[in-house]
């Protein structure tokens, strides 16, 4: 395979991960203004649902995805209810306190259970080979990584701009007071985007295991590509996640296979400066 | 504007001005590790520098309302100003001080016309941005850094000629207490001026002070460099007397950790984040037989107990105790 389109289809596949990490933060942070820095620890207890699943009680990766989705969906609703809830209206030092707390827990918790090692996943055969295609190979799991992408972004989206529940989410993303003005419950609503957003977390968190590999680190680590991809492609924004996603996932293998000495380097400067210049993201309107 | 007016908040000011008992006894109490706890003197300057890393912290944090993911970017730049200074034969530690201030107050300022401008997430992302850049550019200038093998070779002289660092951090302790309480002798300065008044202001309604015409990005701006400066002087000091600079002091822990001390005390009162620098500190030391990562399981249940139970830290809850008793009949 050629270098630029190996790396672009790895940066394709990479970034449709991180757009299913962050897309779920993108909306409830847009909705609520709650600054839930442990997004990603409800992505990583969807990858050990899986795992234990898989390799504990035998179940096939397929079964384990919707339990993966479930068990992240739950585990935010049990927590907004004891602790988010109060605090929507606090400053954002207390919301980021809370939730770092969060995430601090998590990964103790995740390193006293599993230890700090990578857990293996093994997927089903027909997602392990490569596919021939026109002369170039595509690894099938990227393949199939970028089709529940697409899936899900036009589930989403049609969800959105077609449904009585999508216009009640985006009235009150648009203008929380407003919404609720309007007779529209918004804390219900926000909980019920609260769940799904956490829930695809977790279904990314399973679909990251073959990719990038999963340890305690993971709601660390990958907190802060979902903070880049919220905070660029503009809260709320489904497209503007999206972009940002596919941006900074090709950018990334991009960075580290042409300038490995800058690498990272590179990412961190284009988010701060973009965030510098249009700080509510390339698509925010607020 | 009759005179009278102009009185009142001066009053107000050196009122706030006057030394307690408490913070006196607080003083003195600093210096009992030399007597009682002799063996763990080292312990006793890593929290010297760590109250001072969390003073300039709460300067900003606390006083102008400027959250920051990111305040080891300015810690890291001192110890690293200190650490190459005296690997290229310059050891003074003094000096090696008055550098390191320069070199992160000058980052500090160059930055603060960034910071100044924002507020909530994006202020959020981008300390936390600058903290990783500089993080990975140490990384990868390791011809300068070392990398991740930190930086070797550090020597620091005698202060003023005479007091050799000694392995038992006599010397060290000493030093970073000086430092530390001459540092927040001029914190104290500062808060209770008209300009600590202006940042306060700042804090709880930044538009009510641009409306009375207040240079609200300019206040900020100074106390941003000025918070930086103060940072440099922790690392540097932290450089010198440990003679090791790793990629650790530019961390993100570093900057949680700084944070969680901060918080754990209680922001905006100066004296918080000294207590909370001490607790930590105390603490990670007690556990330090513990893997780190089920230390962080506890400070990560502190912090929610924290927030949820006592939202102004230790301080702000001892205050709020001691209030409800006095209000209460007798």
């Amino acid at each position: 395979m050629p270098p630029i389109f190996g790396v672009l289809f790895d940066g394709v596949a990479y970034g449709t991960l991180l757009f299913l990490l962050s897309v779920g933060l993108s909306v409830t942070l847009g909705m609520m203004n709650f600054i839930n820095l442990a997004h990603c620890s409800f992505a990583m207890l969807g990858g050990y649902v899986t795992v234990t699943l898989m390799n504990g009680l035998g179940w096939a990766f397929f079964a384990t995805l919707p339990a993966a989705f479930i068990a992240a969906a739950a585990a935010s609703v049990g927590l907004e209810r004891v602790f988010f809830r109060r605090f929507y209206n606090a400053s954002d030092l207390e919301q980021c306190l809370l939730t770092i707390g969060i995430v601090f827990v998590s990964i103790a918790a995740a390193a006293y259970i599993y230890g700090t090692d990578q857990q293996p996943v093994q997927l089903p055969a027909f997602l392990r080979g490569s596919i021939q295609f026109a002369g170039l190979n595509f690894a099938a799991y990227r393949l199939f990584l970028i089709a529940v992408a697409v899936l899900i972004t036009v589930v989403l989206v049609a969800t959105l701009e077609t449904t009585r529940f999508g216009a009640q989410v985006r009235a009150a993303v648009n203008n929380q007071r407003m919404a609720r003005g309007l007779g529209i419950d918004v804390d219900t609503l926000f909980a019920i985007t609260f769940a799904l957003g956490s829930g695809l977390a977790g279904l990314g968190g399973a679909l990251a295991i073959d990719l990038v590999g999963l340890d305690p680190s993971f709601a660390f680590t990958y907190l802060i590509y979902v903070l880049i991809v919220v905070s660029v492609g503009g809260l709320g924004s489904i497209g503007g996640s999206f972009a940002a996603a596919m941006l900074l996932g090709v950018g990334d293998i991009a960075g580290k296979y042409y300038v490995p000495a800058i690498g990272s380097i590179l990412i961190y400067l284009v988010m701060t400066v973009l965030i510098t210049l249009r700080p509510t993201g390339i698509f925010g309107r607020r | 504007m009759t005179g009278a007016t102009i009185a009142e908040p001066r009053e107000y000011l050196q009122a706030q001005m006057r030394w307690r008992w408490g913070e006196i006894a607080f003083w003195l109490a600093t210096l009992l590790p030399f007597v009682i706890t002799p063996d763990y003197l080292l312990l006793a300057s890593q929290i010297a520098i760590a109250g001072l890393f969390v003073l300039s912290l709460d300067l900003i944090l606390g006083f102008a309302g400027i959250v920051s993911l990111g305040h080891a970017a300015y810690f890291g730049i001192g110890a690293y100003t200190a650490g190459l200074l005296s690997k290229w034969g310059w050891g003074e530690p003094l000096s090696g001080l008055l550098l390191a201030a320069c070199a992160a107050g000058a980052f500090g300022y160059l930055t603060s016309f960034i910071i100044s401008r924002f507020r909530h997430l994006p202020l959020i992302m981008i300390t936390l941005g600058i903290g990783l850049l500089l993080q990975e550019a140490a990384n990868s200038a390791s011809w300068l850094t070392g990398g991740f093998d930190g930086l070797q070779g550090i020597h620091t002289w005698p202060i003023a000629g005479r007091f050799r660092f000694d392995l038992y951090g006599y010397a060290a302790y000493a030093y970073a207490l000086t430092v530390l309480f001459v540092i927040f002798l001029g914190a104290r300065l500062l808060i209770h001026s008209p300009f600590g008044l202006a940042l306060r202001g700042i804090r709880d309604n930044s538009l009510r002070m641009r409306a009375i015409g207040a240079p609200t990005h300019a206040h900020i701006r100074t106390i941003f460099t000025i918070a930086a400066m103060f940072a440099g002087i922790a690392g540097a000091i932290l450089a010198q007397t440990t003679e090791t600079v790793s990629l650790e002091v530019l961390g993100f822990q570093r900057s949680a950790d700084v944070l969680v001390m901060l918080i754990l005390g209680g922001t905006g009162r100066l004296y918080g984040g000294l207590l909370g620098a001490i607790v930590y500190m105390v603490a990670r030391d007690q556990f330090s037989g513990l893997n780190p990562q089920y230390w962080y399981f506890w400070i990560g249940l502190l912090l929610i107990a924290v927030v949820v139970i006592v939202p102004n830290g230790l301080l702000g809850g001892l205050s709020l105790l001691t209030r409800r008793a006095r209000a209460a009949p007798p």
